[in-house]
């Protein structure tokens, strides 16, 4: 959702320019939308951190470091990777404040969770 | 599981055995199982066979050929696969069929579906059973996995057939769960087991598959399946029941009453001991080179008609 935004900002910026009338608030704009990334690491068969707390609009992107696959798997559906292989990676970004619950499906022992706080 | 005794599976005596004839035949171990107890009778090559009763029925289950997998701990899980389809096409005795008890692939991929069904097709065998494993229900639950194993044609991946005298029983039980617990069977395959045995009368030997172990192996690490005491409650009528697990990629058993539960090797890659010391989960584990084969293996069940006992022989693929 947030990618979408950001692209909606810079279709913007673009038509703005066009127009001759990018301004300060523009690159404001944009600056601010512009996600935040996180890496979150699979490994050894758990997330690392297991338990993060981001602002809204941060990216996370997940890194399976195991030889088996994982998944990230929201326990709301608000989000799901296809099967992680070795050095694959996912992200999502968060654009909504809330806590999100998620799981490995391969390994549903796997748990971690993500809290979405304005700071 | 509470109904279940919750003591250690793991056998040291057994597996001690295990190695033991394993070093002194280079070859294959005779299993039976005798007033519920199974016990070793000794190493014995395929020849001994032979000296498997003419009305027996034999077939083979094979287990975890994860096939997509091109990880360090077996660069070739096909050659695996083939070494092993070999040894099972040059059993004096031909299997009746072959069971694979999940984890067919490794991914889920289609591609990998196909490529095993392919390789499975090498078995000079009238048919081959499946299961899923948690492996092969990755992205879409059971969807991308039955449109290559639909055995039935019902759209479900469990199922029962007979043969012989034998009633088995196949189960899918990868899914069904919640964050931070094991996967489970959910109560309309429960259901369906039970409608499923109440047409079986309770002298039939009953051989149940299932991918992860239907006991508590390890729960930190899934090894167990969160209402198996469920099915098992199903089955203890019965004289003779037989359960056949994958899942942990080594042999394991466990005894309850007239129910024998046994894990079978992989033919893909080995797996820590259950909670093993200083390994805190359970990914693959790498060998020495030379030593991969003797932990990958197959395992042939001999049905005799009349006898209660299943004798089991496990066959790692290099002794």
């Amino acid at each position: 959702m947030n990618r979408t935004s950001f692209g909606n900002a810079r279709r913007l910026l673009g038509a703005a320019a066009l127009l001759g009338l990018v301004s300060c608030t523009a690159f404001a704009v944009l600056a601010a939308d512009t996600p935040r990334a996180v890496e979150v690491d699979i490994a050894k068969f758990a997330y690392g951190p297991k338990d993060i707390t981001v602002a809204p609009g941060t990216k996370i992107v997940w890194t399976n470091h195991d030889e088996t696959p994982h998944t990230v798997t929201s326990n709301d559906k608000s989000f799901a990777s296809k099967g992680l292989d070795t050095d694959d990676k996912y992200e999502h970004t968060f654009s909504k404040e809330g806590d999100f619950t998620y799981l490995c499906t391969v390994h549903p022992f796997m748990t971690g969770v993500v809290h979405v706080r304005k700071q | 599981m509470s109904t279940f005794d919750d003591t250690p599976v793991q056998n040291p005596a057994r597996r001690k055995a295990l190695s033991c004839l394993a070093a002194w035949s280079g070859a294959a171990v005779v299993w039976t199982v005798s007033g519920g107890v199974p016990r070793a009778l000794g190493a014995t090559s395929a020849g001994a066979l032979a000296a498997v009763a003419p009305n027996s029925l034999t077939f083979v289950q094979i287990s975890d050929t994860h096939i997509g997998f091109r990880k360090e701990a077996n660069p070739d899980i096909v050659g695996s696969l083939r070494h092993a389809i070999a040894d099972i096409n040059g059993l004096a005795q031909k299997p009746a069929f072959v069971v694979h008890t999940g984890d067919v692939s490794h991914l889920s991929k289609p591609a990998e579906f196909a490529q095993a069904r392919e390789l499975l097709q090498e078995l000079r065998v009238d048919r081959v059973h499946t299961i899923p494993g948690e492996h092969d229900t990755i992205d879409d639950g059971v969807t991308g996995y039955l449109k290559y194993f639909d055995h039935d044609g019902k759209g479900r991946a469990y199922y029962s057939f007979d043969q012989a005298g034998v009633h088995f029983v196949a189960l899918n039980n990868v899914l069904n769960f919640k964050a931070g617990t094991m996967a489970s069977l959910g109560d309309e395959q429960i259901a369906w087991v039970k409608s499923d045995l109440s047409r079986v009368s309770h002298s039939t030997p009953i051989v149940v598959l299932g991918h992860i172990p239907l006991w508590t192996v390890w729960e930190p690490w899934g090894w167990g399946t969160e209402d198996s005491a469920q099915v098992m409650a199903l089955l203890r009528p019965f004289g003779s029941v037989t359960v056949l697990n994958g899942h942990i990629h080594q042999v394991l058993q466990k005894v309850e009453g007239n129910v024998a539960l046994h894990t079978a090797m992989s033919l893909a890659y080995p797996l820590p001991a259950p909670g093993a010391a200083g390994i805190g989960e359970p990914g693959p584990v790498t060998v020495p080179a030379g030593e991969l084969g003797k932990l990958l293996g197959t395992r042939q069940v001999n049905v005799v008609r009349g006898h209660h006992e299943l004798a089991l022989i496990d066959t790692p693929l290099a002794g």
